[in-house]
């Protein structure tokens, strides 16, 4: 089962091509990553990494409790986590049918000097997780249960109990 | 029969011809049972999803299209890397027939995402890495079908093809990790190797039989559009005419 010593030399050519072509390409990835990234999460915006007053994207979670819609208008308040940092957005339009509480954010626009994100553009990030809806509301329960025999302990957290598998970032 | 007997009985694009053609009607069959089967079942049957409702039955085609996109490339890239090495001219035929339904299952993989990224995003399109590593894979294959059409002579055509096939494999696993490597819009697979999928069960099964479907699909029409290629390329041999003339013998009768 001897391979011709001709076809062997080719095929270490083709071996020898792959492993160029991906180090230039892993080269180039890491080299890029600031701009292949999409967004940036609220803790590279709060340590300085974001610029300011320059055309970005911040994503990460609307956290919870945080949404303060304005009576007479579209505006929009609203802070985005990710768990480690947060950043206030604020925002006038037409949001995506998935924007919600607890769910993922990624938006557009320009962070001002006071710290304030104000967006032009909201996109709604949902995670990998697919179910129907009694499924869903029957996982909801038993979590509910978990959290009432826990609450004697727990304090009352205002975050989601399990930050680092749902923020999907 | 040893290894090797085996693969120059397939190099032959003669024999290739003959067994192909006794394995398309049942490629054909199974795949648009399972698609449409598959199709129906997961369009009407299924129940709608807990955030996205309705609109994330666009999986049970978006999924398939992309996975199979992605799967047709690696297997050109095989079928360069078998030319380049063994000078196989039935594997130059299999590359050059599986560029354009590559570019097509990309392009559907391309246009559903679209149109599912509407109304769940609020976006048809975003720069992100997923999305645009799988429009480079798209233009991988029209540049494997545009150098296909710029040389003269086949040989040269293939070895050239082979390389830029080669070296564009690549981008087949920064694709499939583009959404764990950068921040994306896109989300995470939710089909797993490892571990637990992250769709429901109930929603899984529809998908995989749309998922096959689609390989089977991809299997039929590669197979067909190689066949093309060898009646095509060995119009000159005494088999060929035999062939076409015993047709239209046949059609004359």
């Amino acid at each position: 089962m001897a391979m011709h010593p001709q076809r062997k030399q080719r095929l270490l050519i083709i071996v020898f091509i792959l492993v160029v072509a991906g180090l230039a390409a892993g080269l180039l990835g890491y080299a890029l990553k600031e701009n292949i990234n999409l967004f940036y999460p609220p803790a590279e915006i709060v340590s300085g990494k974001a610029p300011v007053g320059k055309a970005i994207r911040a994503g990460g979670m609307v956290q919870k409790g945080s949404v303060q819609r304005a009576s007479d208008s579209l505006k929009i308040r609203f802070v985005v986590t990710d768990y480690s940092a947060v950043v206030t957005v604020e925002y006038e339009g037409i949001l995506p049918d998935l924007f919600a509480e607890g769910e993922g954010v990624v938006v557009s626009g320009k962070l001002a000097e006071d710290g304030v994100f104000y967006a032009t553009e909201v996109l709604a990030k949902h995670d990998e997780k697919y179910m129907p809806p009694e499924v869903s509301a029957a996982l909801e329960d038993s979590a509910a249960k978990r959290d009432m025999e826990g609450a004697s302990t727990a304090e009352q957290n205002i975050n989601d109990p399990a930050p680092a598998e749902k923020a999907g970032l | 029969m040893s290894i090797w007997t085996t693969f120059h009985k397939w190099g032959s694009p003669r024999w290739f011809y003959q067994f192909s053609g006794r394995l398309l009607p049942y490629l054909a069959g199974l795949s648009l049972l399972l698609l449409i089967g598959g199709a129906v079942w997961g369009l009407a049957l299924v129940p709608a999803d807990y955030k996205q409702g309705n609109s994330f039955r666009i999986i049970y085609i978006h999924v398939p299209a992309s996975a199979v996109a992605m799967g047709a490339y690696m297997t050109m890239a095989i079928a360069g890397a078998i030319h380049l090495i063994w000078r196989m001219k039935l594997a130059a035929m299999v590359m050059k027939a599986i560029a354009p339904i590559g570019a097509s299952l990309t392009f559907l993989a391309l246009l559903t995402g679209a149109v599912w990224g509407k109304p769940t995003w609020g976006t048809w399109w975003v720069w992100d890495a997923r999305i645009t590593s799988v429009l480079i894979l798209f233009f991988l294959y029209l540049g494997v079908m545009a150098l296909h059409q710029a040389f003269d002579n086949r040989d040269a055509a293939a070895k050239a093809c082979a390389v830029l096939v080669i070296v564009g494999a690549v981008n087949i696993p920064i694709i499939y990790w583009s959404v764990e490597w950068w921040y994306s819009l896109h989300q995470p697979a939710s089909i797993r190797f490892i571990g637990e999928s992250t769709i429901h069960p109930s929603m899984l099964r529809p998908l995989m039989a749309t998922l096959s479907g689609m390989y089977l699909f991809f299997a039929w029409a590669m197979l067909l559009f190689t066949r093309a290629e060898i009646l095509d390329r060995e119009r000159n041999t005494r088999w060929v005419q035999d062939l076409v003339c015993g047709v239209q013998e046949q059609g004359v009768k």
